[in-house]
Parts: C-alpha cells; sequence; structure tokens
C-alpha cells in the first residue's frame, strides 16, 4: 500500500488528514477519539480571550432532498478558557506524540499581547501555530480575524511578530473574502510565514425563514452573516487554493481546507500542491469515522496510479490551469447519445434548446445521424401535440400490448439526435443527462494545428483589449 | 342532491388503505427523484394529460398548494384519481425510471399528497376569468364522466344540472369503487367541490318521456350514464343465495352490507370481480373462489390486481364453469379450447362449496335507453361518438365516460367529459378560454 506519510512545513505526520480549527477540535477528549479513529492531526479550536456564543449559530442549505450541502455558522473563537485549552492540548501531546496537534490563534492586535500567547500555545507542546485572519464575523468587529485578514499590511506585521517568537512552524489561515486571496498570502510570506492554510469560511445568509422573515439562524428575531462552508464551497476553495500554489509571490506550503468530505476531494486538492487537507463540516456531518474511507481511498487510488507516496503526485494538476488566452481555439469536439442506454427523458433536448444552441432534436425526421437536420420540431410544438393526443388506459385484452423498442430502453421517437454540424461541444447535454456515459462529447478531427487567443491575436497584429 | 353520508365504523376499520398517504419528508424525498423529463411520458400516458413534471417539482419546492393547481387544471376529480387509477398501466407504467432499472416516480401517491393537502386546507378549485354565458347544459348521471363535463363547461360560463338517480352523486366513484382505494366520503368530497364551482345536481332519473322537455330547456345534452346492470348468471338453481358485485360492493361501501357467507364463488375474472372477491374476504368470508372459464393469460384483470387478490388469500378456479347452484354448492365443468379455438365444456365436473355466489361477468350497456335517444348512432352496445369533440350523430347530444368507450377507468371517463365539454363550448360557439 501506498505511504501516506508526509512532512508539512517540517512537521512529521502520519498522514495529511486534519481537522480544521472548528468544533470538531473542540477539547482534548473529542481530539482523542479524533486520532483513536485515524485523524492524522488536528488544529485546535481557535484560542483566544474566551466569548460567549449565541444560539441558534448554524444554519444549512439543502439541495433536492440532501441535507448540509452547505453549512453556515455564526459560532465565534473558543468559549473556554486559554488555560484550559492549552492544558488539555498539553495532555493531548503527551498521549499522542505521534499525532500533529496545531494551535490556532487568536488574540488582540497588540504585540506583547501576540508574544505572550505564542510562548504559552507552545510552551503546552503544539506542533505548530496557525494564525486565525479569517473569522468572519463578531470578532472582526473588534479588530480580529478578517479584519486583520483583509488587510494585507496587518496580516504581515502580525505574521512578523509571531515570528519574532515563534520556535514552531507558523501557518497564516487565509479569509476568502477578499477579492484576491493572493495579496494577503504574498503579505503573510512576506512577514515570515512557514505556510499556509485556505480557506476559512465565505460570507454568506444561507436563507430567510419565509414564514417569519428572519434570516437564518435566527437569533431571537434576528440574525447576522455567518461563515459559509461544507461541499458547496469546495470549487471556490479548490480555486482560491490553486490560484495561490501557481503564484510564485505566495506559495508557501499549504494546509488546504474548504468542502473537503471524501479522498476524492483531498486528492483534488494535493493535485493543486496542497500539503495537508483539513476537515470541518465532513465530521460536522458525519463524524471522525469517515477518516477510515480517506485513507483508506486514497492509498488505494494512489496503488493504482502507481504513485508510492504523495509527493509523487502532489502538484501535477497545477501547470494544467493556465490563462484563457492560452486555450486551444481549434480543438473541436461534438455531443454524441449512445442510443442504447438513452432514457428517453429528452432533458438534452430542452438543455440545449433553452439553454444552448438548439441542435438537439426529438423528430428524427430527415439526413444522416452526422448530418443538417432541416425540418425540426420547436419543443413546445412537441408538448401541444402530447396535451391534444388521446390516451386511454390500456386494458390487456382489448389494447395492443406496447410495442418493443428493439434493443432501444426508451422509444425510438423519444431518443433524440445531435446535429452535429450546429453542436458547439459546450457539454450542457452531457452535464443534465441523468445516464451515466450515454452523452459523450467526441473530438473531431478540423485539421487546423492547435492556436491559441494569444497566438491568433499576435499573428493578426491586434492588441489585447482587456 | 345527497352528499350527506356516515360512513359505518365498521366497514371502515375492516377496509384499511392499500396505499396510505406520503407523510411530507416522504413525498419531498419522492419528489426531488423525479428527473423533470421534458414532454414527459407520463403525462402522456394520462389520459387527462396532468402535466406530471410540473405538479411533482411544485411538491419539491414546498408549493403544495400550486401543485394541487396544477393538476386540478387536467382533472376536476384528480383526488379520486390519484387513488383510483391503475397507474401501473398509465403514467407510472410509462416512466422513464423503468428503462433505468429504477421504481417508477410514485406519482400517484404524489397526486394523493397534493390533493389531500388542498383539501385539507379548505382550498376552492379556482374557476377561471370568464362572463357568465346565457347557456344552459344538461348533464345526464352523475358519474365522473358528467362531474368532468360540468366542471369544465362551468370554466367556461356555462350553466350546468346534472341528473343523476341514485341518492348520491359520483357515480361508481361511489358506488363501485373498492373502499381501500377510496372511501365514499372522499368521493363525495369531491362531488361538493364541483358543487361549489356552480354546478347544480339534482337527484333526478331521466326517462324516455324526458327528453323531449330536456331538448327544450337545454342547449345541449351530456349523456354520461355508464353501464347498466350486471349480466345475469343464467344457471339452473335459481336467485337465492347470488348477489351481483356491483350490489355487494355498493351494499358494503354504504354500511348496509357488513357480512357475507363463509364460503363464496366469484364469477368472471375481471378487475370487478377481483373487487369482489376481496371485498367478500374482508367481509369474513373463509374461502373465496374466483371462477373462471378460461386461463390466467386470458383475464381481463390487471397484473397488480390478480397479485393483490392472490395476496388476500382468494383463490382461483380457472377453466371452470358454473352450470348449477343448488343448496351453498355450486356445479363447475371444465372447460377447453377445441381446435377451431372455441371454448367448449367438457365432461368433467366439480363442486364447489358457496353459500354465496356473486357474479361478475360484465355489464350490459343501457341499450334501450340509449338506442331510445332519436338520432343517436349506437354501435356494439356504445354510443358512438367523435373521440375529440364528444359530439353524437345529433347536434345536440354529446356522451363520454362507460357508455362510450364501453367501461374502462375513471381517467378515461374525467378525460371523455373534458374533452365532450369543450366540444360542446366550440359547438355552442364559446370563444375558447385560454388555459392548460
Ligand atoms: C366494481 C367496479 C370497480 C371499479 N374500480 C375502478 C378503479 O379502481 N379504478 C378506476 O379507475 N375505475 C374503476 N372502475 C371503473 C369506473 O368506475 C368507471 O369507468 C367510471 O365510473 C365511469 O364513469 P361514468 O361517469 O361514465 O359512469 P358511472 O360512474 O357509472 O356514472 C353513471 C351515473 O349515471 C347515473 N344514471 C344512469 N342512468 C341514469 C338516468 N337515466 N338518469 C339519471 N341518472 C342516471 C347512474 O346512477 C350513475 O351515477 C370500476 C368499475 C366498477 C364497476
Ligand atoms: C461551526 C464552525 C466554527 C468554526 N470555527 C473556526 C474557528 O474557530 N477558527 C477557524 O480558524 N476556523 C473556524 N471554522 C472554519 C473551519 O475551520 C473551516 O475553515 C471551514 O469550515 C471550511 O472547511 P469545511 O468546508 O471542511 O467545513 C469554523 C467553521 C465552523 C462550521
Ligand atoms: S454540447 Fe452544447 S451545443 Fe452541443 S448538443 Fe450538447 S448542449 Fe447542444
Ligand atoms: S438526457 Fe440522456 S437519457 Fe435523457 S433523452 Fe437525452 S440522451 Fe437520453
Ligand atoms: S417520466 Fe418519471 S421521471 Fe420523468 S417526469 Fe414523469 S414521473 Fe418524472
Amino acid at each position: 500500500m501506498a505511504s501516506l506519510k508526509t512532512t508539512f512545513a517540517g512537521i512529521e505526520c502520519i498522514n495529511p488528514f486534519w481537522l480544521a480549527s472548528a468544533p470538531p477540535t473542540n477539547c482534548g477528549e473529542q481530539v482523542m477519539r479524533a486520532f483513536d479513529a485515524g485523524w492524522g492531526g488536528a488544529v485546535w479550536k481557535t484560542i483566544g480571550e474566551p466569548i460567549t456564543n449565541v444560539s441558534s449559530r448554524y444554519s444549512s442549505v439543502d439541495w433536492a432532498g440532501q441535507r448540509m450541502m452547505g453549512l453556515n455558522n455564526i459560532e465565534l473563537i473558543s468559549d473556554r478558557p486559554i488555560e484550559i485549552n492549552l492544558a488539555e492540548i498539553a495532555e493531548v501531546k503527551r498521549r499522542y506524540p505521534k499525532h500533529v496537534v496545531i494551535a490556532s490563534l487568536m488574540v488582540e492586535s497588540r504585540r506583547d499581547v501576540w508574544h505572550e500567547m505564542v510562548k504559552r500555545a507552545e510552551d503546552a507542546g503544539s506542533d505548530g501555530l496557525e494564525l486565525n485572519f479569517g473569522c468572519p464575523h463578531g470578532m472582526s468587529e473588534r479588530g480580529m480575524g478578517s479584519a486583520v485578514g483583509q488587510v494585507p499590511e496587518y496580516a504581515q506585521m502580525i505574521t512578523e511578530w509571531v515570528k519574532e517568537v515563534a520556535r514552531t512552524p507558523v501557518l497564516v489561515k487565509l479569509t476568502p473574502n477578499i477579492t484576491d486571496i493572493r495579496v494577503v498570502a504574498r503579505a503573510a510570506k512576506q512577514g515570515g510565514a512557514d505556510a499556509l492554510s485556505a480557506i476559512n469560511t465565505i460570507n454568506s445568509i444561507t436563507g430567510i425563514d419565509l414564514d417569519t422573515f428572519t434570516p437564518r439562524p435566527n437569533v431571537d428575531g434576528k440574525s447576522s452573516h455567518g461563515g459559509y462552508c461544507g461541499p458547496a464551497v469546495k470549487p471556490i476553495a479548490l480555486n482560491m487554493v490553486q490560484s495561490v500554489m501557481a503564484d510564485p509571490a505566495s506559495v508557501l506550503p499549504m494546509s488546504a481546507i474548504g468542502g473537503i468530505g471524501t479522498w476524492r476531494d483531498a486528492a483534488e486538492f494535493l493535485l493543486v500542491g496542497a500539503g495537508t487537507v483539513q476537515v470541518c463540516t465532513a465530521v460536522m456531518h458525519y463524524g471522525y469515522r469517515i477518516v477510515e474511507d480517506m485513507i483508506d481511498g486514497l492509498s488505494q487510488w494512489m496503488d493504482e496510479k502507481g504513485f508510492a507516496s504523495l509527493d509523487d503526485f502532489r502538484g501535477l494538476s497545477l501547470p494544467r490551469v493556465t490563462e484563457w488566452k492560452h486555450l486551444n481555439l481549434n480543438y473541436k469536439i461534438v455531443a454524441q447519445i449512445d442510443e442504447s442506454l438513452c432514457i428517453g427523458c429528452d432533458l438534452c433536448h430542452i438543455a440545449c434548446w433553452d439553454g444552448a444552441h438548439q441542435c438537439i432534436h426529438t423528430d428524427r425526421v430527415t439526413g444522416p445521424v452526422d448530418g443538417h437536420v432541416e425540418v425540426h420540431r420547436k419543443p413546445m410544438e412537441a408538448v401541444h401535440a402530447t396535451m391534444s393526443s388521446i390516451a386511454v388506459t390500456r386494458i390487456p385484452k382489448m389494447d395492443p400490448p406496447a410495442v418493443s423498442h428493439g434493443h432501444y430502453k426508451a422509444p425510438l421517437a423519444r431518443i433524440p439526435r445531435v446535429d452535429e454540424t450546429e453542436c458547439v461541444g459546450c457539454n450542457l447535454c452531457s452535464l443534465v443527462c441523468p445516464v451515466e456515459d450515454c452523452i459523450t462529447m467526441k473530438e473531431v478531427p478540423g485539421g487546423l494545428a492547435p492556436e491559441t487567443w494569444e497566438e491568433r491575436t499576435a499573428k493578426l497584429g491586434i492588441v489585447e483589449q482587456c | 342532491m345527497g352528499t350527506a353520508f356516515t360512513p359505518h365504523a365498521g366497514i371502515t376499520a375492516r377496509f384499511p388503505e392499500l396505499k396510505p398517504a406520503l407523510t411530507p419528508q416522504a413525498a419531498m424525498v419522492e419528489a426531488n427523484r423525479c428527473l423533470n423529463c421534458f414532454d414527459a411520458p407520463c403525462t402522456a400516458a394520462c389520459p387527462t394529460h396532468i402535466d406530471v413534471p410540473r405538479f411533482i417539482k411544485k411538491i419539491a419546492t414546498g408549493n403544495i398548494a400550486g401543485s394541487a393547481r396544477s393538476i386540478l387544471e387536467a382533472n376536476v376529480l384528480a383526488g379520486s384519481c390519484a387513488r383510483v387509477c391503475p397507474v401501473e398501466v398509465l403514467c407510472e407504467g410509462s416512466c422513464v425510471m423503468h428503462h433505468r432499472a429504477e421504481k417508477p416516480i410514485m406519482i400517484g401517491r404524489l397526486q394523493r399528497y397534493a390533493m389531500d393537502n388542498f383539501y385539507g386546507r379548505g382550498l376552492q378549485i379556482p374557476v377561471r376569468e370568464r362572463p357568465e354565458l346565457p347557456l344552459r347544459v344538461a348533464c345526464i348521471g352523475g358519474g365522473p364522466a358528467s362531474l368532468a363535463c360540468a366542471a369544465e363547461l362551468r370554466q367556461a360560463g356555462v350553466q350546468v344540472t346534472v341528473f343523476d338517480k341514485r341518492d348520491l352523486a359520483g357515480g361508481l366513484n361511489t358506488y363501485g369503487v373498492a373502499e381501500y382505494k377510496q372511501r365514499v366520503s372522499e368521493s363525495l368530497r369531491e362531488v361538493e367541490a364541483i358543487q361549489s364551482m356552480g354546478v347544480e345536481i339534482l337527484q333526478r332519473e331521466i326517462g324516455l318521456e324526458d327528453f323531449e322537455a330536456l331538448e327544450q330547456e337545454f342547449d345541449a345534452i351530456f349523456l354520461g350514464v355508464g353501464l347498466g346492470e350486471m349480466h345475469r348468471l343464467r344457471i339452473p338453481g335459481g336467485e337465492a343465495g347470488v348477489m351481483d358485485a356491483l350490489d355487494l360492493i355498493a351494499g358494503y361501501k354504504t354500511g348496509e352490507i357488513l357480512s357475507i357467507g363463509r364460503t363464496v364463488a366469484v364469477i368472471g375474472c375481471g378487475n370487478t370481480a377481483i373487487d369482489a372477491a376481496v371485498a367478500s374476504k374482508r367481509l369474513g368470508a373463509d374461502e373465496v373462489h374466483i371462477v373462471y372459464r378460461r386461463g390466467p393469460e386470458e383475464m381481463s384483470a390487471f397484473g397488480f390486481e390478480y397479485e393483490h387478490a392472490l395476496q388476500e388469500g382468494v383463490k382461483f378456479l380457472w377453466w371452470r364453469q358454473p352450470i348449477a347452484l343448488e343448496a351453498g354448492t355450486l356445479l363447475c365443468a371444465a372447460t377447453a379450447i377445441n381446435e377451431a379455438g372455441e371454448l367448449v365444456v367438457g365432461e368433467m365436473r366439480t363442486e364447489l362449496a358457496a353459500e354465496v355466489v356473486v357474479p361478475a361477468i360484465g355489464q350490459s350497456p343501457l341499450a334501450e335507453w340509449l338506442s331510445s335517444v332519436k338520432g343517436i348512432q349506437f354501435a356494439k352496445g356504445r354510443v358512438v361518438v367523435d373521440r375529440a369533440t364528444g359530439a353524437t350523430s345529433h347536434a345536440k347530444y354529446f356522451a363520454g365516460g362507460d357508455c362510450v368507450n364501453g367501461g374502462r377507468e375513471v381517467v378515461d371517463a374525467v378525460a371523455d367529459g373534458k374533452r365532450a365539454a369543450r366540444g360542446i363550448t366550440a359547438a355552442l360557439g364559446v370563444m375558447e378560454v385560454a388555459h392548460g
């Protein structure tokens, strides 16, 4: 089996799976149970001056019957005394010396206060420090959290203060609530940070109760913007991690966070350069036990791909993300429907008509399958034909049995066809088709050499506009 | 016309619902399973063309009242249809989920969920904005066909009077449908909803002598009289111990029949026979046999109805024909198909204990009554109509439902009624109002 051992910013890790600083790392008892379940590390729930939380404090976005596609919280940092948190860190490290414990910190923006906090955390035995410059709610009003993370100068200054005394690696946790995440990443690097972690939660309002008009979560009739996380934020996090890792002025070891819940998510973040991954929402949803498959699935995949260690594939996808102007304009694909798999839902038909380029037809009237269709029925004509048709209940003895569809699953009349001469290869139909592998995109050789926008405009002597 | 009815507690207890209501959570999950097909095959398969994906998506978004209104636009008896339709061979039978080896969407139960919610909240069938017209139409018969026709005519602003000879309106929806599918009170709830659209329902039998007066009084007449009496069992042994299936079903549904003999033989193997046999079981019979003169592959009952009867403990006696009845014993002869393909009676005889014999061998058409309406073409026991408009060969008369299609399902009667109403308004020169 492939090895999941890794070294992150000088910290030895038995695997790259860490718990993010959040409720799952609230206390020592929890963190020890997590380690027993298989987690390689934990970033302690942010320690600072204890605060008081409100209730309620979470709300979620459910989608199509699935719970918690996105989670939102208006929780603050730890509401437990600093001494107790530190004593528990010491206890955990004593019992689990091979596991990683990172202290997440957030204190008042004063040099002496930070110095004091850093020393205490390291004395307790933490393997590293994570500076929480991200919390979007509550703390920012007091000049902490994202109030720091959104101003590069402050972020750099506080990182410098911390580095003045820190003996262990310092991670700066970035907020996504900023136009260009690289700006603060560069500032952190300038300030001497050893590593980065990203992303913290995204400012959000998950929804509004249509009976009471109060946004969620409801705190005695009022609400506040909260931080969004969970599966819904993964694409945003993936983009932010990629953009930091592809930027020479920002790049540092990266502990990736945001919507990670399975080994597949983890592998994707490792492919854009992450060193470790952190998980919060998925654990809040299903518990620590999810790490078992994360470990098992990742090493299984690595074995199949022939990767012996995480370093063998870390960052492999980075060079494949590029600017639009470097994409090949002469690459052409068209949609192809596998008639033997099609179930006749006609979702591709309506999607292409209303949302793409009107080249999927349900009337199979003229021309060869790969040729241009001259006559076709507009979608609403199909619906009107149905509405005015006369249907009767099929009675076994009186009505002939349903006609067989031959080797097709659906009646031929319901299997749409693509007019390949009109298809722009946008993918939409293949995205809406509910049947796996039914619509595939086929490359059509155009006979032209690859050419990018940059090359084309250079050739034509056009000056770039944007 | 009566809708006043008190259900009998004993009957209610013996006939619990076969397909109980979905809970809100379950409905939500099920609704989200629907793919929202375009020009959906389920919609095409529904005789009234209820826009299935449209109403299901509304359940998924929590717009239950809107869902019910979308359903009602296509089918005013949607509450009954949700319960009594053979969805297995209609909408659910054509759901694309079959092609991907998944269970079809529970369209019937979702429809019921929306309709129960609608009536449960005391909402009214929405009536379209239109002027009241000085036009009057009579609907003869108060079953699904007439009720649907009447509701659709009201939507166009036409004055409608429904005549029915029975105590309670609703036709077989009230008196014929098995109680574990739909209770009498649920049928009557729908009748009331249609009455509240302004449809007048009178309890009156229309006799041959009434046609002339009706033709004078009304601009058009819709015939939705259904079928007539059940065919009689013409065998020696008399009438003692014989109860036809329709009387049995109507009897227990209205609480007049509360028990039946220990042994019952039901003759015939259509859906009505199945209903009568299952009802006999539930009314306390120990042994219930269905006696059919052909084999299982030829029965006219739907496959799922047959399966249901087996589950209820009904036994099937194939290739047998009753030839005599005496003192609780039914004498049956074996049957077979000869070389010419005809059904012949063989030598073998079997005796079957049967305190009660229930013929369920089909209803006869109201031939005499219908053929006395002058100018109406009548063939093979059915009124001949133009399928798209319900128009008969007499300009003033339209028809639909069992009397036209020879006896299909409630939803077919509703579709017929709706089409006929549109045919009538077109014939009377009423401008078409935009609708779904
Ligand atoms: C036992 C049984 C069970 C059934 N179960 C189901 C089921 O589970 N699901 C399903 O979809 N379908 C079922 N059906 C079929 C369904 O009930 C019929 O297809 C449907 O009711 C037909 O509607 P209709 O309006 O044409 O006729 P009917 O419902 O028969 O209504 C006709 C009405 O006309 C009245 N009438 C007749 N003559 C006159 C007159 N001269 N003057 C005044 N009134 C008159 C009658 O009293 C009756 O109320 C069942 C049928 C039977 C017999
Ligand atoms: C309830 C809750 C409390 C959190 N508290 C902290 C915190 O104290 N310090 C911190 O740095 N991040 C905190 N976070 C942010 C998480 O550490 C993490 O960055 C974010 O949730 C994204 O990861 P996920 O998508 O795996 O949840 C909190 C998140 C949640 C949901
Ligand atoms: S790829 Fe886009 S344009 Fe081509 S058929 Fe599919 S939806 Fe239409
Ligand atoms: S979306 Fe897929 S399954 Fe549906 S009609 Fe199109 S090709 Fe067939
Ligand atoms: S066919 Fe099935 S999946 Fe498609 S719209 Fe109808 S119920 Fe939904």
